[in-house]
């Protein structure tokens, strides 16, 4: 079980956490033109990384905030967290 | 029967307490302290039980978890358990046990008449043999496989027992109490860490126990003894025993199973019988030490054949001989201390030694005390059958590979030290890359994935005071690391016989002409010669030869056996053992009840049970429940007789002819609030929000990014910036996720709040044409008229001193409103509403009547939104807004959510208006067409519409639009039913939609 240091409450338990996808992925602007391709890759297409990997997480049973964790997918290992708001460096 | 093998005095168990347990029906003896194989082995009692494959005598083979053999069936207070190690069960008073494995009994079992043709039983035999034909299969080969070769009964019987689980966090967690472990733990404890010593046994000290070893002027185990009780009387420190730490997982997480009540004969009250413990570990030292290794010859399993260092125990712990003629084998110092430790109980041990002329401390005192030392001598096969009673030994050449010619010594047991293998098993779980030690050749420990360390006998490290050196060391500096604290701690001074280099030796070649089976792995019988056949069809990869060959596959996952099949695989492949490399090592390291796994989380505790504040009344009046999510609904109120089907009948009838009352609490309820909560609305559903006027509710459809319906519901304007959503049962989670992230996430600019309202409101949907009528009485001082509260209306109103909100929107299709009153009101106003109904002839509905009228006035409901569906197919594209963006919008002008034959939903009658449509049919053109049958869609959800007084099903049909007035067929496979139905519209009842109107 992970370990996972939520930017608001600490660290925690990863049975406290929804898991959130790849989040380095941005919504296309509402209203904007945009081709098939380029929405194909956004609502389908993902890379299934074997390393560092930029994720979001949800703190479902904690304070509910969606964040962002830097976890190697082959080790586990969590480098980073973010609050949703703080950019990706 | 007396106790004919018990010394006449030494052994840690308390003579004073005599204690009578049974064995396959007999009674027998033992002493407090004991374990059931100690226990056994005092009265003489060597045959436990059958092997695996051969059904082979089984006897005993170690003194503790690595025990291949000793498996029973346990009787404790009235229930049974199998697999249970007779090596690890203490004993107690009553305690029975059984011999598994074995019919019609352990003394004469026919399955043995597998060892006499074992010829046909080699490696692959199931796969090669009970291929054929197919059919038998599951009739005939695999029930008699099952009960020749099953390993003990599971109950079936209710669990009574409790098990528990607690969460830990500590700075240092130390597995094993051996010198290492007591170091370790004692240095780590000394700078104020916070510690847990975990031991596996009953008794702290592991090998410190049997060794004559001095530390600090004290013996082996009165060090362990003051070491032990100082620690528990630090308040930092946990000290555990019958506490197996069975798993190593990611983020330094371990799991230990403590076994609290499994050594009593009963539980006691508010105890648990086990405790699994979750520990979070900053740092972890594996203290586990290492296991004994057998050398390989000619019917090594033989019940008598055991490891010296199990014989050992026995003397020294329980003051047991394992046997009076006894034969030490051995290629290392360790087989002198058992032969020594026979003779200062008085018995006359021979050793051979494979060694040609070893020189130690240990092996100088073997001799002072006339020990007949037999060198370069080998055990060629152990005679007797089920029960050691000769050897055949020979001398060997140097080069290990000639036999002289062969001897019989008598003899009783044959004790057996391959020297030891380090315990990896928790290293190798948290990722460490293990690595072979040429001079012990065993795999120890290599570079860490997580913060752990390895000490001692489980490192290679087979000396006292290098242990207790690197330990003390260890301990002091990763408990400093973290307390920023040190109070260092002395070394004491260690004395211990030294030895020397064991023998590389590990196999003794078959005799000429002679075909004797050489076991590999004891508890699943795998022999040479069947890893010579595995690598003769030509498995190569280690993992490939295991599974063919269930090679250290069976409870005891290879403990005794894994080296030494490393060992052949690389001579036969000509290869060093590295590069042949070790299976993987997964938890558990030894078995762990299911009970322990699942702990409380049994029964009505399995997840927790939601209830209406109304619960207690559909309880008074029969209601039926069923599982909604984690909810309890009402399913149906029985009356009399009535069955399912006679009451939802009712209960609907009656909502469409007079009023009925529903409990619809379980309805997810969002609170939003902010002054962009109509832009966030507007986003999240396809259809437009901007303009909904305050006191004002309005159906919606959200979606998924790919197009698909996530849920639906109606969402009420409360005031200016004040927003009610509801969503269905199964999906409130979900929505909730949904907009936090599209709020936290993608849209942060929105100035909006979300929280889940779905416990704090109580709601009754009233419905039925009178039920503007049972709303007058509750309602007296509000205009509930038609122009005071039109269809789709909302307002405040007054329950009897209680504060109400009233919505006018249905999900039956008749005029009806849902009350919500704050859930503490819950009771009171569902009370009011059935007092109130009265002379209207209300009554109560459930889930099967909110279904049948929710499914007979076409309106989708989870069957229909089930995550494959486009608002297309529901026929909810009059909801899609064209105006404007939202959330999934773009998917649905993706080709194939476009095509003109695209699926849609509809009505489906059976032809003859009286047969059942089965849920999850297939829609057909033809019934008897050739298979796989085309399938043009399936149904979605069935009732028996009690407006028509005939069956309805909702289906999902392939170019449903051009469908209707068609016949088709409805096929089920799984009730065997082919039924001829009719394809009509979706709205069966009021197509119009007038009575939510009126």
């Amino acid at each position: 079980m992970l370990h996972i240091k939520c930017p608001h409450c600490g660290i925690r338990s990863q049975n406290e956490f929804s898991y959130g996808g790849d989040a380095t992925i941005k919504r296309p602007e509402l209203g904007k033109e945009i081709s098939d391709q380029d929405w194909d890759n956004f609502v389908y297409n993902r890379k299934s990384l074997r390393g560092k990997h930029w994720e979001l997480w949800q703190h479902l049973s904690g304070c509910r905030q969606w964040i962002k964790v830097q976890r190697d997918t082959a080790t586990h290992e969590i480098f980073k967290t973010l609050k949703a708001n703080e950019e990706i460096s | 029967m007396t106790q004919s093998f018990r010394l006449e005095s030494g052994g840690l168990i308390n003579r004073d307490k005599k204690i009578s347990f049974k064995f396959n029906g007999k009674n027998y003896f033992g002493y407090e302290g004991d374990t059931l194989a100690s226990a056994l082995i005092a009265n003489g009692v060597h045959l436990i039980g059958r092997s695996f494959k051969y059904h082979r005598p089984r006897g005993f083979f170690g003194a503790g978890v690595d025990e291949p053999y000793a498996i029973v069936q346990l009787y404790r207070n009235g229930e049974t358990e199998p697999n249970i190690k007779a090596t690890e069960q203490e004993l107690f008073e009553g305690l029975e046990a059984k011999s598994v494995n074995c019919w019609p009994s352990v003394n004469f079992d026919i399955g043995a008449i597998n060892n006499f043709l074992k010829i046909f039983l080699p490696a692959g035999f199931y796969y090669k043999t009970f291929m054929w034909p197919k059919s038998f299969w599951y009739k005939i080969y695999e029930p008699f496989i099952r009960r020749a070769a099953g390993l003990g009964t599971a109950s079936i019987k209710h669990d009574k027992e409790r098990y528990e689980h607690k969460y830990e966090y500590c700075d240092l967690l130390i597995t094993g109490s051996g010198p290492s472990g007591l170091a370790s733990a004692y240095s780590a404890a000394k700078n104020g860490a916070k510690v847990i010593l975990a031991e596996d046994k009953s008794r702290f000290g592991g090998t410190l126990l049997t060794s004559e070893v001095n530390i600090g002027n004290q013996s082996g185990k009165e060090w362990a003894d003051s070491i032990i009780s100082e620690l528990k009387e630090m308040p930092n420190v946990t000290v555990k025993n019958r506490s197996q730490v069975f798993g190593y997982y990611d983020h330094n997480m371990l799991v230990m199973s403590e076994r609290i009540s499994d050594h009593l004969p009963k539980t006691k009250k508010f105890h648990p019988k086990q405790r699994l413990w979750y520990i979070r570990a900053k740092e972890v030292l594996i203290s586990s030490g290492s296991i004994e290794r057998p050398i390989v010859f000619g019917n090594n399993d033989t019940p008598g054949v055991m490891l010296s260092s199990a014989a050992k125990e026995y003397m020294k712990v329980y003051g047991v001989l394992v046997g009076k003629k006894p034969l030490v084998f051995t290629n290392n110092d360790s087989g002198y201390e058992t032969a020594i430790e026979f003779k200062k109980n008085g018995i006359d041990p021979i050793i051979l030694d494979t060694r040609k002329e070893p020189q130690s401390e240990i092996i100088e005192e073997a001799k002072n005390m006339n020990i007949n030392i037999k060198n370069s001598y080998v055990v060629v096969a152990a005679q007797g059958y089920k029960k050691v009673k000769s050897a055949d030994v020979a001398k060997i050449s140097d080069n290990k590979e000639e036999l002289g010619s062969i001897e019989n010594i008598e003899c009783d047991c044959i004790c057996v030290s391959g020297f030891w293998t380090p315990t990896i098993h928790l290293a190798s779980q948290s990722g460490n890359k293990t690595k072979f030690n040429e001079d012990i050749d065993a795999f120890v420990p290599g570079i860490s994935k997580q913060n752990e360390k390895t000490l001692g006998a489980a490192n290679g490290i087979y000396t006292l005071e290098e242990t207790l050196k690197d330990s003390f060391e260890k301990g002091n500096l990763l408990s400093k690391k973290i307390t920023n604290n040190e109070n260092k701690v002395s070394f004491p001074n260690v004395v211990e016989k030294k030895s020397t280099v064991h023998d590389k030796f590990w196999c003794v070649p078959l005799p000429k002409g002679k075909n004797y089976k050489r076991f590999l792995d004891f508890q699943n019988d795998v022999a040479v010669s069947d890893i010579e056949i595995a690598l003769k069809e030509g498995y190569r990869s280690i993992e490939h030869v295991k599974r063919y060959t269930t090679l250290g596959m069976a409870t005891d996952q290879g403990k005794t056996s894994n080296l030494n099949g490393l060992q052949l695989v690389s001579k036969i492949e000509n290869k060093v053992v590295p590069a042949v490399g070790h299976t993987t090592f997964r938890p558990p390291y030894s078995p762990v009840s299911i009970g322990a796994i699942v702990g409380r989380e049994v029964g009505k505790h399995s997840k927790p049970t939601r209830k209406s504040p109304m619960h207690s009344w559909h309880e008074k009046n029969n209601a039926v429940f069923v599982d909604a999510g984690v909810w309890l609904r009402p399913r149906y109120y029985k009356r009399g007789e009535e069955n399912l089907f006679e009451a939802s009948k009712r209960e609907a009838k009656n909502v469409r002819t007079n009023v009925g009352v529903c409990d619809v609490t379980t309805l997810g309820k969002i609170d939003i609030k902010g002054p962009d909560a109509a832009e966030l609305l507007n986003r999240v559903y396809t259809n437009a929000w901007l303009k909904l006027p305050v006191g004002k509710a309005r159906y919606g459809v959200m979606l998924r990014e790919d197009g698909i319906v996530m849920d639906d519901g109606t969402t009420t304007r409360i005031s200016e910036n004040h927003y009610h959503m509801t969503t269905t049962t199964a999906q409130a989670a979900n929505v909730l996720s949904h907009l936090e992230y599209y709020l936290q996430l993608v849209w942060p600019e929105l100035n909006v709040n979300v929280v889940s309202t779905t416990e704090q409101w109580a709601g009754a949907a009233i419905a039925g044409p009178k039920s503007r009528e049972v709303l007058k009485k509750l309602f007296p001082k509000s205009d509930v008229s038609n122009e005071g509260l039109p269809f789709m209306g909302y307002m405040e109103a007054d329950l009897f001193g209680v504060k109400a909100k009233i919505f006018r929107i249905s999900f039956s299709g008749e005029l009806a409103y849902e009350v919500n009153v704050e859930s503490d009101n819950g009771y009171f106003m569902w009370e009011k509403i059935i007092e109130a109904g009265e002379e209207f002839g209300i009554q109560p509905y459930g889930t099967e009547a909110l279904s049948t009228l929710r499914i007979e006035m076409g309106h989708v409901a989870g069957s229909e939104l089930d995550g494959r569906t486009i608002p297309y197919d529901n026929s909810l594209e009059g909801l899609i807004s064209k105006k404007k963006d939202f959330i999934g919008k773009r998917s649905l002008s993706r080709k194939a959510f476009a095509a003109e034959d695209r699926q849609k939903i509809v009505g489906v009658i059976p032809l003859d208006k009286k047969t059942s449509i089965p849920e999850g049919s297939h829609l057909v053109k033809d019934s008897n067409a050739p298979l796989p049958n085309p399938k043009l869609g399936y149904i979605s959800a069935s009732c028996w519409s009690v407006e028509h007084d005939n069956p309805f099903s909702l289906a999902i049909l392939k170019d449903g639009k051009n469908m209707i007035g068609k016949k088709l067929f409805v096929m089920s496979p799984l009730k065997n039913k082919v039924i001829p139905v009719e394809i009509v519209s979706s709205h069966y009842v009021d197509p119009k939609g007038e009575r939510v109107r009126s």
